[in-house]
């Protein structure tokens, strides 16, 4: 509380402002994966839309931001907080931007009709990202930073089935060149939705810095290891597709 | 000091003077400083302030201080405030079954009921809603309620992680300047996945049905044809037959199965269940399935019960299906090994591992296998009589109770799949 009641309603602000930043990319994260899975344009159409309104949430969040330190001169976890609104929009915005460019990949996969098994792991990867992303804005809501941790460490998850998908992609490129126009769109999705779960991450560490104002331990396990997937062109068996 | 009204009418004697007393302190206690204050200016004998001052406390704690026909008035009052009129807010919405929360003008959440807790975890008091709540229409709902819309409101809400659940909110003001207003959260899950079934069923049912399917009308069409006479080839083509059909008939039983389990309403399971007593008898009724495959049973299972909150039908399908596929695709281990223990540090809870030595999993499969239709090796699959669903189905349940599967797997050395169940 502050002696000045309007200082209150600018932080009040942010902070709603930046949950309602997350509700939009939570929304558009949803939205675009079944636009693609679907093959729904205007669906697609729609979420390339609600970028936006993403985009002018964040510049007021940051006009707000910047007029309440000049007005305000705020210390400790007042100012740890208006940076935090700052640093979380920005990294909603660009969510928002990912689940953009995988609803605009939408019409170039619709093309050609893709059998459903070359979504499935595309729709559970979207999954994690998506709960990664709620459970970190959750706390965001909640202030328990002690579920912080688990939700940060569960990145890898996210990593390893991006690598799996990786590798699953190549493989329906070997199988067969006409895939690999579609493979090609799906794999820039799935790398989309990977950096998903890296933004959600990053928000989890600036909460954790706006609740405690120490850092996160910065040894995060990286477990994305398809820098060096390769698939042997004698051994173009498909790796879990059934058929 | 306010006057109190039915519990001034309640105490008695003793409890009446000191209720009188305590309300009337600082009014007792500056009419004797004033007191003191003449007595030490005008040289009065101090037994004259003695009894001055007993005599303020004597009428502070003696005479009412309402009077006869006010007193009258409120007990009037009191007996006719009906059961309803008296009952607290807070009793109301915990007798609720659907998720209810009050907020204030502020939007800060005032209490949620139990449903309401079960059902999305974190909302504590004092959080803020809007926080919480994040979707667009609820965003706009709140704050068209906030900025005060004077009808009641209604939106479809969804939150489609850890688990889809459809609801249908409203919000209303509780009004009588109390300044709270109401969120109610009614469980539509039900009706908008019947929808959702039938879209998914002809997505992934018709595409694994085909290939067995298509199957047996190819060897329908031999037997009219090329094979007509040949009795040995007609007698291999209807146990191939037959064999397909068993395996159609198995697709649409777990497809159901996990249908219904998608079904179900979400509530977090108050059923205690004893782990020991329960993976015991999974074991007793697999036993069967793993003479057949050649595979020995190992349990390490402590004596006493641990108990989980947890749905025992649920978790008896989750062990079976853990325990078969051991059996099945561990075959050429010889030995599955089943232990239950309390978790060692964390979060409290249970430990269940399935272990068995077959041929393990490869790495780049692992964090994929609860998918539906994933499969390792989908010869493999086929011969062991899979459906690409039993690992989704554990899954799933899982993901109810809360729990967590850990899998891990070393080639040619089998595989391990640990079940963590929380005990709270």
């Amino acid at each position: 509380m502050h002696i000045v009641s309007a200082y209150d309603e600018d932080l009040k602000f942010l902070t709603g402002r930046v949950a309602a930043m997350g509700g939009m990319a939570e929304r558009m994260i949803e939205t675009s994966i079944s636009a693609l899975v679907h093959s729904d344009g205007p669906l697609a159409q729609k979420v390339i839309g609600e970028d936006e309104k993403l985009d002018a949430a964040q510049r007021e969040i940051d006009d707000r931001a910047l007029a309440v330190i000049a007005r305000r001169q705020p210390l400790a976890d007042d100012l740890r907080e208006i940076i935090g609104a700052i640093r979380i929009s920005s990294d909603l915005e660009r969510v928002g931007d990912l689940a953009k460019n995988n609803a605009k990949r939408t019409l170039a996969v619709a093309t050609t009709r893709q059998s459903v098994k070359l979504f499935r792991g595309l729709q559970s990867l979207a999954e994690l990202a998506a709960t990664q992303l709620k459970d970190v804005l959750d706390v965001y809501a909640s202030r328990e930073v002690s579920r912080l941790t688990a939700v940060r460490d569960r990145d890898y998850e996210i990593d390893a089935v991006y690598t799996s998908l990786f590798r699953e992609l190549l493989t329906y490129m070997m199988e067969d060149p006409r895939n690999i126009t579609a493979c090609t769109h799906l794999l820039f999705c799935a790398k989309n939705i990977e950096r998903m779960g890296d933004h959600a991450t990053n928000i989890a560490e600036t909460v954790y810095y706006v609740q405690t104002a120490e850092q996160l331990p910065v040894d995060r396990p990286k477990h994305d290891r398809s820098h060096d997937v390769t698939v042997d062109t004698g051994a173009a068996a498909p790796g879990g597709a059934a058929s | 000091m306010s006057e109190t009204d039915t519990r001034t009418q309640a105490t008695s004697g003793v409890s009446l003077f000191v209720t009188r007393l305590v309300e009337a302190r600082w009014v007792i206690a500056v009419s004797i400083a004033a007191i003191l204050s003449v007595a030490a200016f005008s040289s009065a004998s101090w037994p004259f302030v003695a009894v001055s001052v007993l005599a303020v406390v004597a009428v502070a704690a003696f005479v009412p201080r309402r009077s006869r026909a006010r007193r009258r008035r409120d007990a009037e009052a009191a007996s006719l405030l009906s059961p309803v009129e008296r009952l607290s807010a807070e009793r109301l919405a915990e007798a609720v079954p659907d998720p209810l929360i009050l907020f204030d003008q502020a939007g800060v959440i005032v209490h949620a009921n139990k449903p309401a807790r079960s059902a999305f975890g974190s909302v504590l008091g004092g959080v803020d809603l809007m926080l919480r709540f994040r979707a667009p229409e609820l965003q706009e709902l709140v704050s068209a309620q906030l900025a005060g819309a004077g009808r009641p409101t209604v939106v479809d809400y969804a939150e489609r992680v850890p688990i889809e659940r459809h609801y249908r909110v409203s919000a209303s003001s509780i009004g009588a300047g109390s300044g709270l207003h109401v969120l109610v959260f009614k469980d539509q899950s039900e009706l908008r996945r019947v929808d959702r079934m039938r879209a998914d069923f002809i997505a992934n049912a018709s595409h694994e049905l085909r290939t067995p399917l298509a199957s047996i009308a190819g060897f329908i069409e031999t037997l009219r044809g090329p094979a007509k006479d040949d009795a040995a080839a007609r007698e291999r083509f209807l146990d191939i037959m037959n064999s397909q059909t068993g395996r159609m008939a198995r697709l649409i039983d777990d497809l159901l199965s996990l249908s219904r389990l998608e079904m179900k309403p979400f509530v977090a399971p108050d059923e205690k269940v004893d782990i020991c007593n329960l993976v015991r008898s999974v074991i007793d009724s697999l036993n069967q399935l793993a003479v057949e495959a050649g595979v020995e049973i190992v349990s390490e299972i402590p004596e006493g019960p641990i108990e989980v909150p947890g749905s025992r039908d649920e978790l008896i399908q989750v062990f079976e299906n853990l325990l078969e596929n051991a059996c099945k695709y561990g075959q050429s281990g010889k030995r599955v090994e089943i232990t239950v223990e309390r978790s060692s540090g964390g979060e409290p809870g249970v430990d269940v591992t399935v272990r068995d030595f077959g041929p393990g999993i490869p790495d780049e499969h692992i964090p994929r296998i609860t998918e539906r239709f994933y499969r390792v090796d989908v010869e493999e699959s086929r011969t062991q009589k899979g459906t690409g669903l039993g690992l989704a189905i554990v899954k799933h349940i899982l993901t109810r109770h809360n729990a967590r599967l850990t899998i891990r797997s070393v080639l040619g050395e089998g595989a391990v799949f640990t079940v963590h169940l929380p005990s709270a």
